[in-house]
Parts: structure tokens; C-alpha cells; sequence
């Protein structure tokens, strides 16, 4: 099954172990400057936010390159740049939604998330669980569960006579955390 | 390898800057951050010189492991001469600056001289240049931040730099970075100011790629991690409650230094605890902290994000500080709460967010404020002095506002700026300073923990904590458990402590690591990075180097063991309540023993012997 990289911001204290890791896997240095996950840190908000690529099924950055530079790993799905083909024309960062192809100015070319062959680094080296590997198709469903979890649940009673449900116990509306 | 290979010398005097190689020879014998530019400080000072003169230097230290994967390897020190003290400074800080300096390819920074003007030093990689600072001359830290981001157009810039306090000459000034991690102690912001250097930005793309093992190096590091995150204090304490884990932990012992240190238990600890941090508000229903944060490339994640409520007194008509700021460390609680008799949370607050601000320590700082206030119980300090502001115990209101006049060096806050030795001289009462050599006191009492009144007396620093911390031992038991009210053992004790914290403030890595690593897991580590067989021996042996070598300084500063005392208080007065009631600090019991096991000489001096086989 394909696996995908879940990130939760909630989760992250902003240690750049995640950059460390990226980096190192990809240019043999620790080197957040050049990590294709990035970590934001809000400072007023006091929160912090891992990101990377999403690797789109239709990837705009594959559907832009002029020389086929970007193709797909069947195997992890994701959008790999061949350095020997990219002629750094940049045109992948103008059309990538989210800002997660960069071109780097060592290399001449771009660089982008290649979730490492199947065995990301980031979320090996993550300490807190703010990027994990996780089966694609599931991916939602620990978000699930914990909504899940604050549903309203039936009171015990001590009757065994069936008890009348009432709908509002299901209402979307009061399923929620507010 | 590990190390950059290069320091960066920057001569404000001149305005020229030259790189050269770093001296390996001193490498492999004081490794790195502090011991390695204590080392470079002993060589090319005199250490009788003018703390605040031109022939004072400032540097900036990486140590091998910084801006590694190893664990909490983010930390940089900032060594110099103190003008608090006249001794050795070494502040040692996290955030991000240390690992951004030597991604930039850099070991090392040394300040010299002194600039007429206004200057900031702007450092890419290989790109140094010493620009103009007049516009941020006058700024705090928090504006200089933005308007050095905004300058350069650049948000990734870290930067390191001092606020309005160290222009105004605070003798407790840091030097802040990243906006809220401090290099506080000592005064160091305060030499740095004045050299005319206002901040030092830095952007580094060049990596640490020089790993002497790659594959040994994370194979350690991930053990390390391991260690760390499975461990109480550093897998759950820490990341939950940050270090005001230990608030009430310290209090319940009658260690707890209360109102300038007359007491030892502080009847407000549990509200201005790390429990209390987590509690919702009545007022807004939001708990006074927001979450943890992680400095550079650690997985402890110590570091508290504090919000304070948008309408307490203290900000009610100041949006500027209505956002997320650095909350609230034990130390700084102690200091702005028991040690002032406040109780108010969102005040200690306050005073903590002026004191990242504009760049001065919180431990001086209400230290100070704590002494000023008992010399206006007993009418030293009168409303002539201080502009009508009543400085009682307790006083939001007075902490609060001493803090405002600290950061922008006004009025009664010159006085205070002048740390609590001075203060107190100056007010007629010099016993009432709670202070070694002319530092101030941290969050233990000496008197309920025994081995502690030791290891301030004998730091390097002055009074301070991070430089022997035997409260690990004798409080939570790690390594092994001793009793806090005996003195036996307690030399040995507080050598072992001191030895192996100078170790840990030369690698990069962070003393709290400690809490659950021994030597023995710092040293694979280490030796996996730099190479040339570092095990633990060779480790802690370069570490009691590097406390003679400090210590050295010291003599040749014109310190003696005369100066290794502590405060009448604390050696007369016995606690009144706690599990210490009935006992002072019995340092005369101790240091004689200390200074034989230490090889001085009976009068504190590192003696020809000590000199030599320590190779210093």
C-alpha cells in the first residue's frame, strides 16, 4: 500500500530534526538550508508547522517541466526531479500551489520532497510524532477516531428496557470539541 | 571532524574582519564552546583588564556537536570578562544562532576593541561585513529583530543582539537571540553594547558536513534520543512542565530562597508553579501557557510559549505584548516570584517577557529588585529614591514597573542596574546582597541543599547553578541519591558536578541532557563526530582542564579564595521551617576538602602541580 507523509502542526515544538534529516539523506550535510521539509515557526501565535510537498496525483510541477525532468516512482508515488534533466528553469516552483519545489542555487537545479525512496528521514528523525508514515488510504482516520472520541455516548441505565433514541444524540452539530 | 576548521576575528576598533584557522592543538584539549573560547580568552587577555574597555574581548563559541542531529547539539556560549563579576563569563544559550553560525562555516566569533559607532555585524557563509547600526541603537531586542528581518528581506536571518538595557549599561545585561533564548548571565550583553556592537545576523547554507563517522554518529545520536525521550525528566517532566517542574518540588524541601532569601518556603509557589502555568484562567478560560518549544535540534523540548491574559493590569493598553512570548522558566519564577514575595503569575509573566525584551538577566534582575526591596522595608531605599514607587514584598505592582525602568535605564532602574552588590554598597547595607562574587544567587537554598552552598561558592561565575548542579543528586537522585543537609561527600560531589558540566558546555550539547545521560552516553557521541578517541576519561578529565583554567583566570584577575564564601545569611541565619529548620550552610566544613581534592593550594590557587598535569 502506498504510504504518505501526515503531518501534524499541533504535534511539532520546532526542533529541525526533520531539516537535519532532509538535508543530510539529500546533500550529505546538516543543512535546514537546503531541506525540502520545512518547519514554520509562529512566534506571536506560539505554533509551529512542518511542510512539504503533498505529491499530487496530477502534479502541477510534472504537467509544467518543459524537458520531463519530473516523473512519477510507482513504487511511493512520489514526483522525482532527475538532476541530470532539470535545467533549473524554474518554471516547476512558479506552478507548484503550495511552494514545496525550491530551486537551489548550489546545485543550479530544483529540489523537491522524493519521500526518500519509500523510507522518509524526516519522519524517522521527528521526536514527537509531527510527521509520521502512514498507510495513504488511512491516513485520516486517527483524526477521525479522535473526533470520534467526543461524540456524546449513552448514559449507563439500569434498565434493560429498550430506550428511545434521540436524534439530536447524532446531530453533526453537537458531535463536535467546541 | 565536526568542527569548521575556521574563526571568524572581528576588530571593532579598526572595523576589520579576517578569518583564520582554528587552533586545532587547543581543540583536542578543551574541545570546543566554552572550554575552547575560555581558552582563546585566557591566551589573548589580561584578565585584570576593564571588563567594559576596548581590551576586553567578546566571543561567540560553537562546540563540535552544534548543528548536529545530536540531540539538543543547538547550543552556543558567549565567553568574555564580566563586569558584574571581574571573573570569567561564560553564558551559554540554545535557540538557533549557535547552529546558524556554524552552518555559515564558522567555530568561533572574537569581538575586539571597541567601536565609536554603532555597528552590527551581517555574516552569510563566507560573506562578513560590519554595517551600521545608528537606526537600531535605542531599539529593544524585539525591534531590532523585526527591523533587521525587515532590512534584509531575508525571514530565515537569526540573529543575536542587545536591548536598550545593555546600551544603558546594566551590569546584568545578556545577549539575546532568536527573541527569547538568552546568553543572560553575567553581563556579557553589557560588553557587547559596550563595543558599540548592537547585533550580530547571521545566514549559514553551508551545513555541518564533516562528520568524522557518519554512520557511528547517528547510530549514537539515535541512542541518545532513545535515552532522552524514555527517561521521567526528559521524556515527560521537561516537555510538560519545562524546568518549573520544579517549583514545588524545591519548595516542599524548604530550598526555595523567599524575600531576599530570609526564608526558604514560599507560601505562593504552587501559583506561580509549572502546574499552575497549565491551568485555565478564570478571567479567559485560557491557561497561561500555550505549548513547549524545542531549541535547535532538540527532542526535550523544555522551552515554554506563554500568552499572558490581554487584561491583566500589566498589558491591559499594550496589544504589543498580547501575542505569544518565552514564558516562564523556574529560574526566572523564582527570581520575579519567591524571591520578591509576588505571586502573580501573569505579572511574573510581564516582567519575564521585559526581561527577552530588552536583554537583562531575570535572575539578577530580582535578585536585585528582591534586596531593594528589604532595604525599603527597613528604610534604606526611601520614595526619594525611588520616585514614589513602594517596593513591598509582594508587589505586582513595583516588580512590574522596576522591570519597565531596567529596560529602558530610567530612573530607580539605573540603581537597580547595578546588580544587588553594588545596590546594596551603595545603600549602606552590603550584607543584605545575596551574592558571590558580586553575582547573584539562583532558585536553591544552600541551606536545604548542602552540597549547592559549595558549588556557588566555588563557581566560576559567581553564584550560579548551571555550573555544579548537585541538586540533581541530591534532590532527584540522579546518578545516585545523596542527602541533601549533609556536607559529607559533598566536595567530591560538587567536583564530579562541575568537571563534567564544563564538559557538556564544550560540545554543543545541552546541560539538561544530564538529567538522563551520563558522560559514558555523551562520549560515543562525541568521539564519533570529531574523532581521535574521546571516551569518557579523556571527556571529564578536559573538563577539570577547562574549571582550572577558568579558575586561573580568576587568580590572575586578582580573585582569591576569600572569594569563594558565601553570604552571611546563609552561613549564620538557620531556615526557620522546612526539613532544613536549624541549619545554615556549613561551607567551612567543605571547601578545605574541596581545595585539597581540587589540588590548590589551602588559599584557593591552582598550584604548579595541578598546572602541569592538567597541561595547562
Amino acid at each position: 500500500m502506498q504510504h504518505v507523509l501526515k503531518l501534524e502542526p499541533a504535534l511539532c515544538t520546532g526542533c529541525l530534526q526533520c531539516e537535519m534529516a532532509c538535508s543530510y539523506e539529500n546533500t550529505g550535510a546538516f543543512n535546514p538550508a537546503r531541506s525540502r521539509v520545512k518547519v514554520f515557526t509562529f512566534h506571536e501565535e506560539g505554533s509551529f508547522a512542518p511542510y512539504t510537498c503533498t505529491q499530487c496525483d496530477e502534479a502541477w510541477c510534472m504537467h509544467s517541466c518543459p524537458v520531463e525532468a519530473i516523473t512519477v516512482d510507482l513504487d511511493t508515488g512520489a514526483k522525482v526531479v532527475d538532476e541530470d534533466v532539470c535545467v533549473g528553469c524554474k518554471v516547476c516552483t512558479i506552478a507548484c500551489p503550495f511552494g514545496t519545489v525550491n530551486y537551489e542555487e548550489a546545485s543550479g537545479k530544483v529540489a523537491k520532497c522524493d519521500l526518500c525512496g519509500g523510507d522518509p528521514w524526516c519522519a524517522k528523525a521527528c521526536p514527537t510524532g509531527a510527521i509520521t508514515w502512514v498507510p495513504a488510504d488511512t491516513a485520516g482516520l486517527e483524526r477521525m477516531r479522535a473526533w470520534a472520541y467526543q461524540a456524546p455516548r449513552p448514559q449507563p441505565t439500569h434498565t434493560k428496557a429498550p430506550r428511545e433514541k434521540s436524534v439530536e444524540t447524532f446531530h453533526p452539530g453537537n458531535a463536535g470539541g467546541q | 571532524m565536526a568542527w569548521a576548521g575556521k574563526i571568524l576575528r572581528v576588530n571593532l576598533t579598526a572595523g576589520e574582519i579576517s578569518p583564520e584557522p582554528l587552533n586545532m592543538d587547543w581543540a583536542r584539549d578543551y574541545l570546543g564552546q566554552r572550554g575552547l573560547a575560555s581558552k582563546y580568552l585566557y591566551e589573548e587577555i589580561d584578565p585584570a583588564c576593564d571588563a567594559l574597555g576596548p581590551e576586553n574581548k567578546l566571543i561567540m563559541a560553537t562546540g563540535p556537536l552544534t548543528g548536529t542531529m545530536a540531540s539538543t547539539g543547538g547550543r552556543y556560549s558567549v565567553v568574555t570578562k564580566s563586569p558584574l563579576t571581574g571573573a570569567i563569563a561564560c553564558s551559554n544559550s540554545g535557540g538557533f544562532i549557535g547552529a546558524e553560525i556554524k552552518m555559515a562555516g564558522w567555530d568561533m566569533i572574537i569581538f575586539e576593541g571597541a567601536s565609536a559607532t554603532p555597528v552590527y555585524l551581517y555574516l552569510e557563509d563566507d560573506r562578513a561585513e560590519l554595517r551600521p547600526a545608528e537606526t537600531l541603537w535605542g531599539k529593544s531586542v524585539w525591534d531590532t529583530d523585526a527591523e533587521l528581518h525587515r532590512m534584509h528581506q531575508d525571514p530565515e536571518l537569526r540573529i543575536a543582539c542587545v536591548g536598550r538595557s545593555a546600551e544603558a549599561g546594566c551590569l546584568y545585561a545578556g545577549v539575546i537571540n532568536d527573541l527569547h533564548r538568552a546568553a543572560g548571565r553575567s553581563g556579557v550583553g553589557t560588553v557587547m553594547a559596550a563595543k558599540g556592537l548592537k547585533a550580530v545576523a547571521v545566514r549559514g547554507t553551508r551545513g555541518v558536513g564533516n562528520i568524522h563517522d557518519p554512520m557511528r554518529f547517528l547510530q549514537a545520536t539515535e541512542q541518545g534520543k532513545k535515552i532522552l525521550a524514555d527517561n521521567e525528566v526528559t521524556g515527560q517532566g521537561l516537555p510538560t512542565y519545562g524546568t518549573q517542574v520544579l517549583m514545588n518540588v524545591i519548595n516542599e524541601m524548604g530550598a526555595m530562597p523567599t524575600r531576599n532569601m530570609r526564608e526558604v518556603q514560599f507560601e505562593g509557589a504552587h501559583k506561580i508553579s509549572g502546574e499552575a502555568m497549565h491551568e485555565p484562567r478564570p478571567t479567559d478560560q485560557r491557561p497561561n501557557l500555550t505549548t513547549n518549544a524545542a531549541c535547535f535540534g532538540c527532542t526535550i523540548a523544555c522551552g515554554r510559549i506563554s500568552r499572558i491574559d490581554n487584561g491583566h493590569f500589566t498589558v491591559e493598553h499594550k496589544p504589543k505584548y498580547w501575542g505569544n512570548s518565552g514564558g516562564l522558566e523556574y529560574e526566572a519564577a523564582w527570581a520575579l516570584g519567591s524571591d520578591t514575595g509576588v505571586d502573580d503569575l501573569e505579572a511574573l509573566t510581564y516582567a519575564n517577557f521585559l526581561c527577552n525584551e530588552d536583554g537583562f538577566d531575570p535572575i539578577s534582575f530580582g535578585a536585585t529588585v528582591a534586596a531593594a526591596m528589604e532595604l525599603y522595608e527597613n528604610g534604606a531605599i526611601t520614595d526619594a529614591h525611588t520616585d514614589g514607587l513602594q517596593l513591598r514584598f509582594g508587589s505586582a505592582e513595583a516588580l512590574s514597573r522596576c522591570a519597565e525602568l531596567v529596560a529602558a535605564g530610567e530612573g530607580f532602574g539605573k540603581d537597580l542596574g547595578l546588580g544587588s552588590k553594588r545596590l546594596c554598597e551603595k545603600y549602606g547595607q552590603p550584607e543584605l546582597s545575596m551574592t558571590v562574587k558580586g553575582q547573584e544567587f539562583p532558585a536553591y537554598d544552600p541551606r536545604g541543599i548542602q552540597g549547592m552552598g559549595l558549588a556557588y561558592a566555588t563557581s566560576n561565575r559567581g553564584a550560579c547553578h548551571l555550573r555544579g548542579y548537585t541538586v540533581s543528586s541530591e534532590v532527584l537522585g540522579i546518578p545516585e541519591k545523596t542527602d541533601p543537609l549533609t556536607t559529607e561527600g559533598k566536595p567530591k560531589l560538587v567536583k564530579a558536578f562541575q568537571d563534567a558540566a564544563a564538559m557538556v558546555d564544550s560540545s554543543g550539547l545541552c546541560l539538561f541532557t544530564t538529567f538522563a545521560w551520563t558522560p559514558d552516553d555523551i562520549a560515543p557521541q562525541i568521539d564519533a563526530a570529531c574523532g581521535g578517541g574521546w571516551d569518557t576519561e579523556r571527556l571529564l578529565e578536559m573538563g577539570e582542564r577547562i574549571w582550572n583554567l577558568e579558575r586561573d583566570f580568576n587568580n590572575r584577575a586578582g580573585l582569591t579564595g576569600a572569594d569563594d564564601t558565601l553570604p552571611k545569611r546563609l552561613l549564620k541565619e538557620a531556615a526557620k521551617v522546612g526539613p532544613a529548620k536549624g541549619r545554615a550552610n556549613d561551607l567551612g566544613e567543605m571547601l578545605p576538602r574541596y581545595y585539597e581534592i581540587r589540588g590548590w593550594t589551602p588559599d584557593g590557587q591552582v598550584s604548579e602541580t595541578t598546572r602541569q598535569r592538567l597541561r595547562l
